[in-house]
């Protein structure tokens, strides 16, 4: 017998991967069919999804779009089943922007709603020339004077008072910071009282925007409104409830806690019912403070109270070593809080401030139970109790749950890439 | 000086408040519009159409006051009010009346210290059964499962009804209307209750309405009405004698289309009293001698007026029943214009 011994001379051609390990199939195996307990799961999911689709694709696909009530949409299904959109394609003013916002003006609060993302880039997007951040700072009197109209005076005097002030806090911050923060104040606030007595002199007949009452906002306006100032305004008041929380001044401190844990103790509802109802005791009748800005300040209390808690835990988590490192330096308080440790504390609180922004926006929906209309009281109270449209509910409800969502989601998406953005950690 | 200017404020406040209550009809006058509370929406009684306009039987009360004493229908600023928050929006002054399916009782009457001015419509508490069932009277339901919202005095007028008729029944508790109806279509209940009013809007959404039928029983006395502050007797009655015109008016055959007629003089001398060709009704009210004649031209008569909100033409189709004026067997009977 011979030498059998084998040795081969050359490399075999490449196989593909075998077809269990690649591609789709690979994919399959491992996430939804990796042991019989998921293969079970996946297949109920499967079949549940199929269901649900098979029930609301063709409700949705069938939808009636342009009938002028119930009665009218159910003629044109004629007992088939199927949407009633029509109360979309009727309806989408006032559920948009309220019941009695006149309708030549709808414009108006669009442009707002558009700036509004101009104004918001550079605060989100920190990569953006700090150069638009001056937008940003006139933004809010431009969106007043667009959503609100009126004279133009009234803004523009807020803003000439909060200029001044920022002057006269530039000019002593180099001294001291209290005395800056203080005269600043002050000037503005001097400012603003006296024009409360010239403006309504000068103001004149016909402004260029024609003005709308607090009354007459309502729909996702409403919401929208009460989200960006309640969340932008809440969001200072609460890093500096949480710092006077950590102080060692013990008025200071006390008055913090006291605050933080009577609203936390409180439920949303009942200080929307003091806004609304016990305030208007207290005013005379024909001088009420207008209703949206009690609104306004009662949330804004509300989610400042939360998002001081969210920012003393990342305070807390902080190392002690920290603090020691900006006194080592040098740094005062203000200088010590602004440069080393909110900027990290912050970056903690990330994940906890969205959260409480989000639930917010979505907490804005009660101010339906002091009857405004905004979205959800637009629908529960007029359109549901209009005679054409009394007993759609699922259409409504479900273009009030989109709406919700599409910016719900989109501040999620925003919070999770600013983590990214900031994650310093190498991991 | 800041101490100053706060005692300053509060000095001014105070003498706002005063100015207020002095005179509610001034107020409206100067102010040139009406503040009236309304419901945040009830169908056929308050709701704002397509293009934002309220419409219904409460507003129509609204806009009657505003044309009495302003002269325009639409000089009315409707402030939207739920159950909750209405009575202090009248007492507080934010609202000058309340037009908002109101029930008289005695407590809000007295004791909140309001002045209900009459009745607009007499509402009960009601039954409604699908047509399978069989049944044709309240007493026959003994032994039924019956939806009821929770918390209200229909949940209290129910059990008083049942045990008064020696019969038994399940509650099946709901928390608003809106799952109340979804919950009676599905079968979760025999019987679903409410005010007869609400139970005939209800039933007008379903897509089958004939399938179910309202029991002729009422079982309770809800009368609703407007009303206004204590303490201002000539506001509370130029809002009573705006609703007594409009039930005066269908009484004595006045309609929105031969006002005109009416209005130059006729032979009846309550006719000419109501739209002032005689005496000086209008003058004692603080109004002038037309008041009626504008508040009949919003919508013409208080029938007029229901047969066009709520009445048997609309989708809502509730009869007159109770709201039959006292000459066709119904409670409508307004004082003499004299």
């Amino acid at each position: 017998m011979g030498d059998v011994s084998f040795v081969r001379t050359q490399t075999l051609p490449e196989m593909p991967p075998p077809v269990a390990e690649q591609g789709i199939v690979k994919w399959l195996r491992e996430n939804l069919f990796s042991s019989v307990a998921s293969a079970i799961l996946t297949i109920i999911a499967l079949w549940a999804v199929y269901k649900f689709t098979a029930f609301a694709l063709p409700w949705i696909a069938s939808g009636v779009w342009n009938t002028e009530s119930l009665a009218a949409c159910r003629n044109v299904l004629d007992g088939a089943r199927g949407a009633c959109f029509s109360v979309l394609t009727e309806r989408w003013n006032q559920l948009l922007f309220g019941i009695s916002y006149p309708a030549e003006h709808y414009w108006r609060p669009t442009v707002a709603f558009v700036l509004l993302f101009f104004a918001a880039a550079p605060v989100l997007f920190f990569d953006l020339p700090r150069k638009f951040l001056i937008f940003t700072g006139v933004y809010p009197f431009i969106a007043y004077w667009l959503i609100w109209g009126g004279t133009i005076l009234s803004p523009a005097i807020a803003l000439a008072g909060i200029i001044m002030g920022y002057f006269v806090y530039a000019k002593f911050i180099k001294s001291s910071f209290a005395v800056a923060f203080l005269g600043g104040m002050a000037v503005a606030f001097i400012i603003w009282i006296l024009s409360g007595y010239i403006v309504p002199a000068i103001a004149p007949e016909n402004p260029f925007f024609e003005a709308v009452p607090s009354r007459n906002m309502g729909g996702f306006m409403l919401n929208m409104i009460l989200g960006t100032v309640c969340v932008s305004l809440s969001l200072p008041l609460g890093i500096v409830l949480a710092l006077g929380r950590q102080s060692n001044m013990p008025v200071i401190k006390i008055i913090c806690v006291f605050f933080i844990e009577f609203i936390r103790g409180v439920p949303l509802i009942t200080l929307l019912f003091v806004a609304n109802v016990v305030l208007a005791y207290f005013f005379p009748p024909d001088s009420n403070i207008d209703l949206i800005l009690r609104v306004i300040i009662m949330i804004t209390l509300f989610s400042a109270a939360y998002i001081a808690e969210v920012i003393r835990g990342g305070l807390a988590a902080l190392p002690v070593g920290q603090y020691e490192a900006a006194d080592s330096l040098g740094l005062d308080y203000a200088q010590a809080m602004r440069l080393i440790i909110l900027p990290q504390a912050l970056k903690i609180s990330i994940p906890g401030i969205v959260n409480v922004s989000v639930g917010l926006f979505k907490d804005t929906t009660l101010v339906s139970v002091i009857s405004m209309f905004d979205l959800v009281g637009a629908i529960r109270g007029p359109i549901l109790a209009a005679t054409e449209w009394n007993g759609v509910y699922w259409e409504l409800f479900m273009f009030a749950s989109i709406l919700f969502f599409l910016v719900c989601y989109s501040i999620s998406q925003y919070s999770q890439w600013l983590e990214r953005r900031l994650a310093t950690d190498h991991r | 000086m800041k101490t100053s200017f706060v005692l300053g404020a509060l000095a001014v406040a105070g003498l706002a408040a005063g100015a207020a209550y002095a005179g509610t009809l001034d107020d409206v006058k100067a102010r040139g519009t009406l503040n009236c509370g309304v419901s945040t929406g009830l169908v056929g009684f308050a709701a704002p159409n397509a293009s934002g306009e309220w419409e219904g039987f409460d507003v129509g009360m609204c806009r009657a006051v505003a044309a009495a004493v302003l002269g325009d229908a639409n000089a009315v600023e409707f402030v939207p009010t739920t159950g909750k928050t209405r009575f202090t929006a009248l007492a507080s002054g934010e609202v000058d009346m309340l037009a908002r399916n109101t029930t008289w009782t005695f407590s809000r009457d007295v004791d909140l210290k309001f002045e209900f001015t009459g009745v607009n419509y007499y509402d009960g508490q009601g039954f409604m059964v699908p047509s399978d069932l069989g049944v044709s009277s309240a007493k026959e339901l003994d032994g039924a499962t019956v939806c009821i919202q929770t918390g209200t005095t229909t949940e209290l007028n129910l059990a008083d009804f049942f045990r008064s008729n020696n019969m038994s029944y399940e509650p099946v508790p709901i928390e608003t209307n809106a799952e109340a109806q979804q919950q009676y279509l599905a079968g979760a209940c025999d019987v679903y209750t409410t005010d007869a009013s609400g139970l005939a809007a209800t039933r007008a959404t379903f897509e089958n309405p004939d399938a179910h039928v309202v029991l002729p029983e009422i079982i309770s006395k809800e009368p609703l009405g407007p009303l206004v502050r204590h303490g201002d007797n000539n506001w509370g009655d130029i809002v009573r004698w705006t609703l007594n015109a409009l039930i005066t008016a269908e009484e004595l055959g006045v309609t929105s289309a031969n006002m005109a007629e009416m209005a130059s003089g006729t032979n009846n001398p309550e006719i000419n009293r109501l739209m002032g060709t005689e005496g000086t009704l209008g003058e004692m009210l603080g109004l002038d001698a037309t008041w009626a004649q504008r508040v009949l031209a919003v919508g013409g008569n208080y029938g007029e007026m229901f047969e066009a909100n709520i009445g048997e033409s609309t989708p809502i189709g509730l009869a007159r029943g109770l709201n039959a004026q006292w000459k066709n067997g119904g409670l409508l009977y307004s004082p003499p214009f004299r």
